[in-house]
């Protein structure tokens, strides 16, 4: 069907089709292994090939359009000119099966609770450390363990009241845990943005099928926000700290300030002063209870970290640890965001719940073990190598697709420091089909849900899938070349024949 | 509300409006210089009106057409021009989007990224008037967006405040350099006048239809008094600053009549003056004056808004 002829017939432009549509050996999240749409993505391959070439890329112009108007732009480090770009949107979305989901959601929630106790453990008693199960020099020599933090009890023991864990899945469909963020993660107001264009986009798919909604997740997150408050008189004033306009996800920043109706703070408008922590305001000074805190723990307060600190809050930490104020996330938390540590987490399941993990980990070689470093220098073109403690794409060797200049430069930089590297075997993401001017194909992609921990745990449904745009590419990094797509979980029945 | 804030809502007004008046002004003359010879066509009092002469003298040269519409409209390095407002209105409203409606802040960067793609074309004169027309319509897009979008509160009140300064402070300089021009002295007062000319003066000020409602013929003294004295006419001063004065007080709580800092006792005073001022003895006793001083006046309660709610205050101990 389809073809050049009928683009002149009148009236009838050429279709999308996914006739020609290749899934090359990958897995692919909208295509079985016998060529058909899975259960769940059906509705929408068939709304996809109703429409016209044209007209699909038409509204994937508008939704780009859309994001550009709205400002939804992103700062690119390390590029002069590149001040603003939008943050590149694929029409087609990924879809997750509700049973799926449900065991991914179990999975995030044993993980997350068993990361917070260990963020407890680790500035309090050690004992993962006196019962054998993590050797204290790996806690000590992380980049991200913050001394200053020994001895800290934030409010309800909650240490990661917002995490995005990212996972991906290989090519026999298993899913995997790449990477724990439990700092400052990224990338949710995408998600609800997303879901806005598309839901302008293809409403009839939305009408016929059961998605899951996301717009709960600013309230959800203002709950958590207010739940952590330390004791005081009335509704609790949370703020949200930013570096500033120039930072890269300023945008995330307004927009969750905005969706929760709370002011949108920079350093310089916070001044500490008889044990409370002030904003300024054109009536004088106002008390702040709560401070989700989009800066690093290095630029927090220079009188506890970094000197040097311009955008922080001089004594900030003292009055958090007096419990006059909460930090979101506590400070500290990036000790589990260490790529080392992250080896470990399945023992930490194990340990702190005696559970087996439900999603697993990626195998993961650390090369300060020396029969696993021979390993991978042997193999350094078969596998991905990360530092320990750098995120979004700097710091990483993908070993198919590198030099031999730059596999001598990673052998050298595990040689002199091999506290700082794992090696990992490249995966074969799966795809989803993604729309370009030549028509639909297949992209990698990985996906990170956000987690929000207050008096429990709640799991926004789906999250943020990343897509690497470019042919072949692996690296679905906003600041490497990548792009979003909106994530469905769609239970596979559709609401027509609901079963509970 | 944060002062950071605040301030950044005042400016974002400011400059909308600004970008309105330049537009307004260029859109004018631009009709205005078709009725004209060719030789007689000036473009220079519209840089007079922008107060930058001095730098568009260095950097331009002669007032020719292409020169001034360029520097007034996408001159990056003129901070008056229309590009340059559109700029700073944008990143100030970037700066406070989650306190201003998303309407507001979409419309504001939708507006600046027009004008911006409008650089890499160059603007015809067929065009021209589209363009401008354009961009005047967007200045009331933008108040109409803050008025019906956003809550009446703390906020608002600085958006409009900012607003009413900046166009009291456009009309008076509109009214200081036609005036000068077109009347240089008070005895021509009686005398036939330029009936194209002070049109296109309260065209500029967007006035033309509501003074002839009122008053019908063109006289000198009554276009003065409608464009600085008038209670009901939204760009008139006087107008202007009775509505800012209610922002002003809305903001601090204190009753109109009474002051608790300088910048209301400032924009008392000077409203005090004008409700009191009949145009034909300001005419006598030297117009320009009187507009220079309004404007010096005008300077100063910017400065005493900014010290009042804005400047880092130092920490009072409570």
């Amino acid at each position: 069907m389809g073809g050049p002829q009928s683009g002149i017939m009148p009236g009838k432009e050429p279709r999308v089709a996914f006739a020609s549509y290749e899934t090359e050996g990958f897995y692919d999240e909208m295509i079985g292994p016998d060529g058909r749409p899975r259960p769940e993505a059906a509705l929408l391959m068939e709304a996809i090939e109703s429409l016209s070439t044209g007209d699909l890329r038409h509204r994937q112009r508008s939704a780009e359009r859309a994001f550009l108007e709205m400002g939804i732009t992103f700062n690119v480090y390390g590029d002069k000119q590149g001040a603003e770009k939008i943050f590149p949107f694929d029409l087609i979305p990924r879809i997750l099966g509700a049973s799926e989901w449900a065991r991914i959601e179990r999975g995030l929630k044993q993980r997350i609770h068993a990361l917070n106790l260990f963020v407890g453990d680790v500035y309090g008693s050690m004992k993962v450390v006196s019962d054998g199960v993590v050797p204290e020099e790996i806690i000590r020599s992380a980049a991200a363990f913050r001394v200053p933090c020994i001895g800290m009890k934030p409010p309800k023991g909650v240490w990661c009241h917002i995490t995005g864990t990212d996972l991906v899945r290989d090519v026999d469909g298993t899913l995997y845990v790449l990477e724990d963020n439990l700092r400052c993660p990224s990338g949710v107001s995408y998600v609800l943005e997303n879901r806005q264009v598309m839901k302008q986009t293809f409403p009839q798919v939305f009408a016929g099928l059961d998605i899951l909604p996301v717009d709960t997740y600013p309230s959800k997150l203002l709950e958590t926000l207010e739940t952590v408050a330390p004791p005081t008189r009335g509704k609790p004033k949370v703020v949200v700290l930013t570096p500033g306009p120039f930072n890269s996800a300023y945008f995330e920043h307004s927009f969750l300030a905005q969706q929760m109706g709370v002011d949108l703070v920079e350093g310089r408008d916070l001044v500490v002063f008889d044990d409370i922590v002030h904003m300024r305001t054109t009536n004088g000074f106002e008390r702040v209870d709560v401070i989700y805190r989009r800066i690093d723990d290095d630029f927090l307060d220079p009188e506890t970290f970094r000197e040097d600190s311009l955008i922080g809050v001089p004594g900030l930490m003292r009055l958090y640890e007096a419990g006059r104020v909460t930090l979101v996330n506590a400070p500290g938390t990036g000790i589990a965001d260490d790529k080392v540590l992250y080896a470990y987490v399945p023992r930490l399941i194990q340990y702190y719940l005696g559970e087996e993990a439900i999603i697993p980990n990626v195998p993961t070689f650390m090369c300060w073990e020396e029969e696993a470093r021979t390993y991978v220098l042997d193999h350094l073109d078969q596998l991905v190598v990360k530092a320990a403690n750098e995120a979004g794409g700097y710091g990483m060797l993908i070993g198919p697709h590198s030099s031999v200049e730059e596999r001598a430069n990673f052998a050298d930089r595990i040689l002199q420091n091999p506290r700082n590297y794992i090696a990992q075997p490249t995966l074969a993401l799966s795809r989803v089909p993604s729309l370009f001017p030549e028509g639909i194909e297949g992209r990698h992609v990985d996906l990170r849900p956000y987690i929000l921990y207050g008096d429990d745990i709640w799991v926004l449904p789906g999250g943020l899938t990343r897509v690497a745009l470019r042919k072949g590419s692996l690296v679905v990094n906003s600041s490497q070349g990548g792009g979003s797509k909106d994530t469905w979980v769609v239970a596979a029945s559709g609401p027509a024949q609901e079963q509970s | 509300m944060l002062s950071r804030a605040a301030e950044a809502i005042y400016w974002m007004s400011r400059y909308v409006e600004r970008a309105e008046s330049v537009a307004r002004l260029i859109e004018v003359h631009l009709t205005l210089t078709l009725d004209q010879p060719a030789e007689e066509r000036q473009w220079s009092p519209l840089i007079y009106i922008s107060g930058d002469e001095v730098d568009f003298r260095r950097r331009y040269g002669h007032a020719t057409e292409s020169a001034v519409l360029h520097f007034l409209t996408f001159d990056l390095e003129n901070p008056n021009s229309v590009l340059s407002c559109l700029r700073s209105a944008r990143e100030n409203g970037r700066s406070v989007r989650e306190i201003i409606s998303s309407e507001m802040w979409e419309s504001i960067n939708a507006q600046y990224l027009g004008v911006l793609d409008a650089t890499r074309t160059t603007v015809d004169r067929e065009d021209a008037h589209e363009f401008y027309k354009n961009i005047r319509m967007f200045g009331h897009l933008a108040e109409g967006l803050a008025a019906g979008s956003m809550s009446h509160g703390e906020g608002w009140h600085f958006s409009r405040l900012g607003r009413l300064i900046e166009r009291a402070d456009k009309t008076s300089r509109i009214l200081d350099v036609k005036y000068f021009v077109l009347l240089p002295s008070p005895e021509h007062v009686g005398s036939p006048v330029d009936d194209i000319q002070w049109s296109a003066v309260l065209k500029s000020a967007s006035a033309f239809e509501m003074y002839r409602k009122k008053y019908g013929r063109i006289f000198p003294a009554r276009v003065v008094e409608f464009l600085l004295l008038d209670r009901e006419f939204p760009r008139a001063v006087l107008s202007c600053m009775t509505r800012a004065a209610e922002s002003l007080h809305a903001i601090t709580g204190t009753p109109i009549g009474s002051f608790r800092n300088r910048a209301e006792q400032q924009m008392g005073r000077m409203r005090a003056e004008l409700e009191y001022s009949d145009a034909k003895a300001l005419i006598a006793s030297g117009l320009h004056e009187y507009l220079d001083d309004l404007q010096g006046k005008l300077n100063a309660i910017d400065d005493d808004i900014f010290e009042t709610f804005f400047a880092r205050r130092p920490i009072v101990r409570s």
